[in-house]
């Protein structure tokens, strides 16, 4: 890494230990399980509908759901054999939705799509053809927000994309697979990034990295040489990974309240989305498949995986040493932001960036005792919000005033539930209080 | 099977906690009550024993039978109590009235709100102002430093403040200040006063500490220092005479420890930065213009409790930055 002035957002922020367990490991391809569940609505948005049937046999990468309306992505086989069961499955929300069962038979993959391991450079799509491509892929934030990505590649009128930032911040305590991706895949980001310019029509592009990544930042660094790509090390401070945090680390730039980032000129994309972009429309091939990291304190083996979308959580935990003796919670995502699952048996995901194995003693939350108003919270919130009042005012449902207090503006990063020396679970009356507000909008729109 | 916990995010807390909090304050506390037992001996050691054991026992008495909860006299905060209530009194103060100022922080300064988090007013100094109010000449008779073995038979004189305050009506403040200690002296706590406000050096390093662990921020100890030094430069500019210089209104008094133990208390001060500036200026404000142009020669304590008054007002009306600008919802 060259000497770099580090960069950071200016607002709260915390610094939670790191535990990148499984950083420095090679991505490794996990054979699928011999059945998978893949669930219909992996992207936020409408779901989408099925159009294979119950004994049809599918090939990896054959369209199983179709997108239903602009903010909806298809969905693929990731594997090829008999399409089971069309039905209602439990998933990763906790909710039982509709799913597509396939039970595993060979590894015939769909003739179009290129699986040879040259790097293709030139992008001979034009952006037009690029955003088509990317809606037929199925293409969703691969950082864990699963928004389609043909929507954000889609300017609205009246505005204009000025810079595209790639998100290589991963600030998540123990996940790395984006930093395996980075490593491992740099030539083929590359391609990405450039697919992703055009397709945005813009000139510049930054790829903000943490600086506890260091050989990331050199790799991409040489890389990128002689581009209009710049890589900007960052100083290692949770939540940089949030769009409006890392907007303004790079660009010094304030997404407005309730707005986005293309309000202020810029498009933000993970790294594991623009990997994504470069197979989709470089190879032909669809979202199918996508790194996971499974990690844990106690796992025997903390790895990065290529996992096929549908596999069980159960299976990768195996392939990774097998459940340790103590493990109190299994989070789909990162400690910060991920959420807990309640079985193993759920699918991985589009969205499913990592496997976190929490132990007991990491998971206890304290007795929640008076608050005594310290200010941390007030600190360490990224958006200039007050949670302590926040949760005073959701326990009294006042939650007008919780509006004028913005709390729809938090982005749930857990800072101030982290940090709360009472164990407030401040987040959560936070998050109720963002569903009354939300409700309280609604109604009014309705009259 | 396993069964999992199932909760929402975050899944991982910082380990911080209020005992800790509390702990960390009276770790920094040390230094200065090391220096306080070098200048004033046993008496330091019996006000603040039993400052101490009575706040932590009044804590418990009335949190078990009175309120009925489970008592909580061992997360730091009575001990915290304790100890500056003990650093607010003057040395050789008889031991019964310690324990009559202790009920008074404990049970109505703090209790009588529902305790530690809901109190409006600093117990600390609900404590000392109720002794101040109840026994005016045992609160203002000051040990003299060094005396190591007396307690109530101490030879007392009169604080530097209180020397300033009755002597610049007839005679130049520069003459008066150049019988006093030096300010280094002062700076080194050698001179009368209660027993734990003396040592601005001790209590500096307190505070450094306690900003290195980030139990507190800079801005109320540096809005009091810095507004105290402002207005009273100002006076001192305007006529040297009448007014004493800066450094000495400083050093002297309980402004280092009100500024840095006192103000800053975490239930009773603003919840944000900017109000924690107007906070701390309101307070250095009155504090002056007590010790200048009211009755007594100090006001640290007045004007603390008073703007604690004013702290959820500040907490209503001044908000932190918010995060991007506000565009209509629709």
């Amino acid at each position: 890494m060259r000497s770099m002035k580090l960069k950071t957002f200016s607002m709260g922020g915390v610094h939670p230990p790191e535990n990148k367990l499984s950083a420095g490991r090679e991505i490794r391809e996990l054979s699928p399980s011999d059945v998978v569940v893949i669930p219909v609505s992996q992207h936020l948005g409408t779901p989408s509908k099925v159009i294979v049937e119950r004994g049809d046999q599918v090939k990896v990468g054959q369209l199983i759901a179709r997108a239903e309306g602009f903010v909806s992505t298809n969905i693929h086989a990731s594997v090829s054999g008999k399409v089971s069961k069309v039905d209602i499955f439990p998933d990763s929300s906790g909710y039982r939705r509709l799913a597509v069962q396939i039970k595993v038979n060979g590894d015939e993959w769909v003739e179009t799509i290129d699986r040879s391991g040259t790097l293709v450079k030139e992008i001979s799509l034009d952006a037009e053809e690029i955003r088509k491509r990317i809606v037929e892929a199925g293409i969703v934030g691969l950082g864990g927000a699963t928004f389609p990505t043909h929507v954000k590649l889609t300017t609205p009128r009246g505005k204009k994309a000025e810079y595209l930032i790639v998100n290589g911040v991963e600030c998540e305590p123990y996940l790395t697979s984006d930093h395996a991706l980075m490593m491992e895949r740099s030539s083929a980001l590359l391609v990405g990034i450039q697919i992703m310019m055009k397709g945005l029509g813009v000139e510049k592009a930054i790829l903000g990295i943490e600086s506890n990544k260091p050989d990331a930042i050199s790799r991409m660094q040489e890389i990128t040489r002689g581009t209009a790509i710049s890589v900007q090390g960052l100083k290692v401070k949770y939540p940089q990974g949030g769009e409006k945090q890392l907007v303004k680390a790079l660009l010094n730039r304030e997404v407005p309240s309730g707005g986005l980032p293309i309000d202020v000129g810029v498009v933000v994309f993970n790294v594991g989305t623009v990997h994504a972009a470069y197979e989709a429309v470089q190879k032909n091939k669809p979202l199918i498949e996508r790194v996971v990291t499974v990690t844990g304190k106690y796992l025997k083996q903390p790895s990065n995986f290529r996992v096929r979308i549908g596999t069980p959580v159960s299976h990768l935990i195996e392939q990774a040493g097998g459940l340790p003796e103590d493990t109190a919670k299994v989070i789909n995502g990162g400690p910060m932001m991920g959420k807990a699952l309640a079985s193993l048996d759920v699918p991985v995901v589009k969205g499913t960036s990592g496997i976190v194995l929490i132990s007991n003693e990491e998971a206890r939350r304290k007795a929640v005792i008076q608050c005594i108003r310290c200010t941390r919270c007030v600190q360490v919130c990224p958006m200039g919000l007050e949670p302590y009042l926040m949760m005073n005012l959701a326990e009294k449902e006042m939650f007008e005033r919780m509006e004028t207090e913005r709390v729809l503006d938090c982005i749930e990063c857990g800072s101030c539930s982290y940090t709360c020396p009472s164990s407030r679970p401040l987040l959560d009356y936070i998050r109720l209080g963002k569903a009354e507000v939300a409700k309280l909008v609604r109604s009014r729109k309705a009259v | 099977m396993t069964r999992l916990i199932v909760s929402p995010s975050p899944h991982t807390y910082s380990g911080e906690s209020v005992p800790r909090l509390m702990y960390g304050v009276i770790i920094s506390l040390l230094p200065a009550f090391g220096v306080s037992v070098f200048y004033f001996g046993i008496g330091m050691l019996i006000v603040t024993t039993v400052s101490v054991l009575t706040c932590i026992l009044f804590e418990y008495l009335i949190q078990k039978y009175i309120l009925q909860t489970k008592p909580s006299h061992l997360d730091g905060s009575a001990i915290l109590t304790g100890l500056l209530l003990a650093f607010c009194l003057p040395a050789n103060i008889p031991f019964w009235m310690v324990i009559i100022g202790a009920l008074a922080a404990i049970g109505i300064g703090k209790m009588t709100f529902g305790g530690l988090g809901n109190n409006i007013f600093n117990p600390a100094l609900v404590g000392r102002v109720f002794l101040f109010i109840s026994f005016p000449v045992a609160m203002t008779s000051w040990p003299e430093p060094g005396q190591w073995m007396q307690y109530t038979d101490a030879a007392t004189g009169a604080t530097p403040l209180a020397l300033m305050k009755e002597g610049v009506a007839m005679r130049p403040a520069g003459e008066i200040l150049s019988e006093m200690p030096s300010f280094l002296n002062l700076f080194l706590g050698n001179m009368m006063g209660s027993s734990g406000e003396v040592a601005a050096f001790a209590l500096l390093i307190g505070m450094c500490y306690m900003l290195y662990r980030r139990i507190i921020t800079w801005h109320i100890p540096v809005s009091i220092l810095g507004s105290v030094f402002i207005f009273t430069g100002i006076l001192w500019l305007v006529n040297p005479d009448q007014f004493a210089n800066p450094l000495f209104h400083l050093l002297t008094g309980g402004l280092m420890l009100g500024a840095i133990y006192m103000a800053t208390d975490y239930v009773t001060s603003p919840m944000t930065g900017k109000g924690m500036l107007i906070y701390g200026a309101g307070i250095g404000v009155v504090t002056v213009l007590i010790r200048i142009f009211g009755a007594y020669p100090e006001g640290v304590q007045f004007a603390i409790l008073i703007f604690n008054g004013f702290t959820p007002l500040l907490n209503k009306y001044i908000k932190p930055k918010r995060f991007g600008k506000e565009v209509a919802h629709g």
